[in-house]
């Protein structure tokens, strides 16, 4: 495979065969290496020959091997002859995380942050499984992925501001309900308001390194040791079902024999399936902000009872990171109307698009990049720069590199915990062998990725916060 | 369509009557196993205890609750997709663990395979305590092969 080197961040890989477009790559030699290990280049180009496709398939810095297209996977379609793909989007639609700025300092917590990471423990249902503490009818689950965060709200749960503060305003208005089967119906109504398992996590951290105050301030962070809260989660049994479902009924539909991947499967945008399994996706994406919701209200919940006060406890934004969507850019020299696939990978606007709330709008949006256990964590901020090199997108984490069998092989849960306590930060989770498959040296340096970002400039470094108390499922 | 399978199956037979159940294989981000069986429906069985032994130990769940199983597919991919699939729709919808499958039965219909028989398992309750997770089951590096043993590849997410 040709590979060539644009710059020390940047790598190509020419038109050939059958695909429409290029391939581009945002990697740092470091991470190249690791994303050649396995099928990403291949899959990228798979991306790449498919119909419809626009200007190139872009992998993030934290690309790794996925199913169809790669995680970290960029690509848009043209809406009259492009398609769209369950495969583009992930199981996990609108996998993404939300962060909350608080007032408090460390010393505030320090002392009860045992306290508070058992209370939100308790009030937020996590592990394989688990059902939420909400009894929902059917009816309600369907009001609930028609109306998204918003409809958390209505019920009491959080505050108008936290709508504006979150991608999309925290309600997809393509969702249709109706469209979703009976089976993601049953697999969503005892799952609203629980955590999952798997990397999903809630983290209580304080801010350690500030690159850009002036933004940084605008996001509502104004100190070193101020604490925030990371809600990292998805839209459970219910949106994996709606991938699955829209895999099974694309492929009856369509030929799978001349696709390099099954996986790959896909329907023309304007098709009905195309717009059944858009308007379902987006149900799935609103359960998925309503679920992020109800859990970020359970911990402004937690933080008044024990520490006397939630105020200040603002919401600073909500990203998506599994989701399709139509959004207007520029393709050679024209802005157009195209179906963006992000899959791991988050939207990154620069200043001025009308997506983002007023409240950012003079500078970008937030980015948030959560780490792996027991690291890092960064927000960054969206440029216009990444509207040009990567349909204003960037990476979404730090991305596996390590099988979870081989990291129970080499790690043990209890260690882990015990290492952690060593630099402060505490842990709570439902099981040891969680811990040991989650251990951050089997995933790839969030540092190197998101400075990866920065250096490409398709989103800027803000804020760099640690973790002193995880809750895992 | 089945493939004749001519790797060396001497491997996964543990003795002439006993045959290793699935073996686990690397893969970066996700679950990727081999399930064997003398038959089709004994492979994907196996297939089953593979995945379940992702999430849950099995062999600690209770035999109490019975649930019937009943999938289609226009060809064995899709139907074993839709099969495992079952486990985790009956964990998240009803809370349901699943012990073992049983009397699994596998048919040719006109132009769609029908898989029938049931799982035995216990509800989740207070005492279980499941480890993993399974999101979904995929087509990914999916393989089914047939020769005097029956083999099928499986990528789960996870």
């Amino acid at each position: 495979m040709e590979l060539e080197r644009i710059n020390a961040y940047t790598y190509k890989i020419l038109k050939r065969g059958n695909m429409k477009v290029p391939t581009v790559i945002y990697a740092s030699s470091k991470l190249l290496e690791s994303i050649k290990r396995d099928r990403t280049l291949e899959q990228a180009q798979n991306v790449a020959c498919l119909p419809g496709i626009q200007k190139m398939a872009y992998v993030m810095p934290d690309g790794h091997q996925g199913y169809g297209f790669p995680i970290g996977g960029v690509a848009a379609f043209d809406l009259d002859d492009g398609v769209i793909s369950p495969g583009g989007v992930g199981y996990d639609i609108n996998c993404g995380v939300r962060l909350l700025k608080t007032d408090f300092m460390e010393k505030d917590v320090e002392a009860k942050k045992t306290g508070l990471l058992a209370q939100i423990f308790r009030l937020v249902p996590a592990g394989v499984g688990k059902g939420g503490i909400f009894q929902l009818s059917r009816r309600v689950l369907e009001d609930v992925c028609l109306k998204g965060a918003e409809w958390a709200v209505d019920n009491g749960y959080g505050m108008r501001m936290d709508l504006e503060r979150t991608e999309e305003y925290g309600r997809m208005k393509s969702a249709d309900p109706n469209y979703l089967s009976k089976r993601a119906i049953e697999r969503g109504i005892p799952q609203l308001g629980t955590l999952g398992a798997g990397n999903h996590f809630l983290e209580i951290q304080k801010v350690d390194n500030i690159y850009d105050p002036d933004v940084a301030k605008i996001f509502g962070i104004h100190s070193l040791g101020q604490i925030l809260v990371m809600i990292h989660c998805g839209s459970r049994g219910l949106g994996h079902q709606v991938a699955s479902d829209y895999i099974r009924a694309m492929e009856n539909k369509y030929r799978t024999s001349d696709l390099p991947d099954r996986e790959l499967i896909n329907a023309p945008i304007r098709s009905e399936l195309g717009q059944q399994y858009y308007k379902s996706m987006s149900a799935a994406v609103n359960f998925a902000f309503a679920n992020r919701q109800m859990i970020a209200h359970c911990v402004r919940d937690v933080f008044q009872k024990v520490l006397g006060s939630s105020e200040g406890m603002d919401q600073v934004y909500d990203v998506c990171h599994n989701v399709a969507k139509f959004e207007k850019h520029e393709i050679d020299g024209k802005e157009k109307d195209v179906c963006i696939h992000r899959k791991g990978a988050t939207r990154s606007f620069g200043p001025g698009r009308e997506e983002i709330p007023e409240v950012y709008r003079s500078v970008g949006q937030p980015v948030i990049i959560p780490g792996s256990m027991g690291t890092a964590s960064y927000i960054l901020v969206g440029t216009r720069q990444a509207e040009q090199l990567s349909f204003g997108s960037t990476a979404h984490g730090a991305g596996r590199m390590m099988s979870r069998h081989e990291a129970r092989r080499r790690f043990r849960g209890e260690q882990i915990k015990q290492d952690m306590a060593g630099k402060g930060i505490e842990l709570q989770s439902t099981n040891w062998r969680g811990i040991a498959e989650e251990a951050a040296q089997a995933y790839k340096d969030v540092d190197e990725v998101v400075n990866v970002s920065h250096e490409v400039g398709i989103g800027k470094l803000v804020v760099r916060v640690v973790p002193v108390g995880v809750m895992k499922g | 369509m089945l493939f004749l399978w001519v790797s060396d199956c001497r491997g996964i037979l543990v003795s002439q009557d006993n045959l290793k159940k699935y073996q686990f294989l690397e893969h970066t981000a996700d679950a990727k196993f081999q399930a064997f069986g003398r038959s089709l429906e004994e492979a994907f069985v196996n297939a089953v205890y593979a995945t379940v032994s992702l999430m849950w130990d099995r062999e600690k769940i209770g035999r109490k609750i019975q649930q019937p199983v009943k999938v289609q597919g226009r060809d064995l991919e899709q139907l074993l997709v839709n099969f495992l699939e079952e486990i985790l729709y009956l964990l998240d919808s009803q809370m349901f663990l699943l012990h073992s499958a049983e009397k699994i039965k596998i048919r040719r219909e006109a132009e769609r395979y029908v898989l029938e028989g049931h799982f035995l398992g216990d509800d989740y309750g207070k005492y279980y305590q499941p480890y993993g997770d399974v999101k979904a089951i995929t087509y990914n590096e999916m393989e089914i092969h047939a020769n005097d043993l029956f083999m099928v590849q499986v990528v789960v997410d996870v």
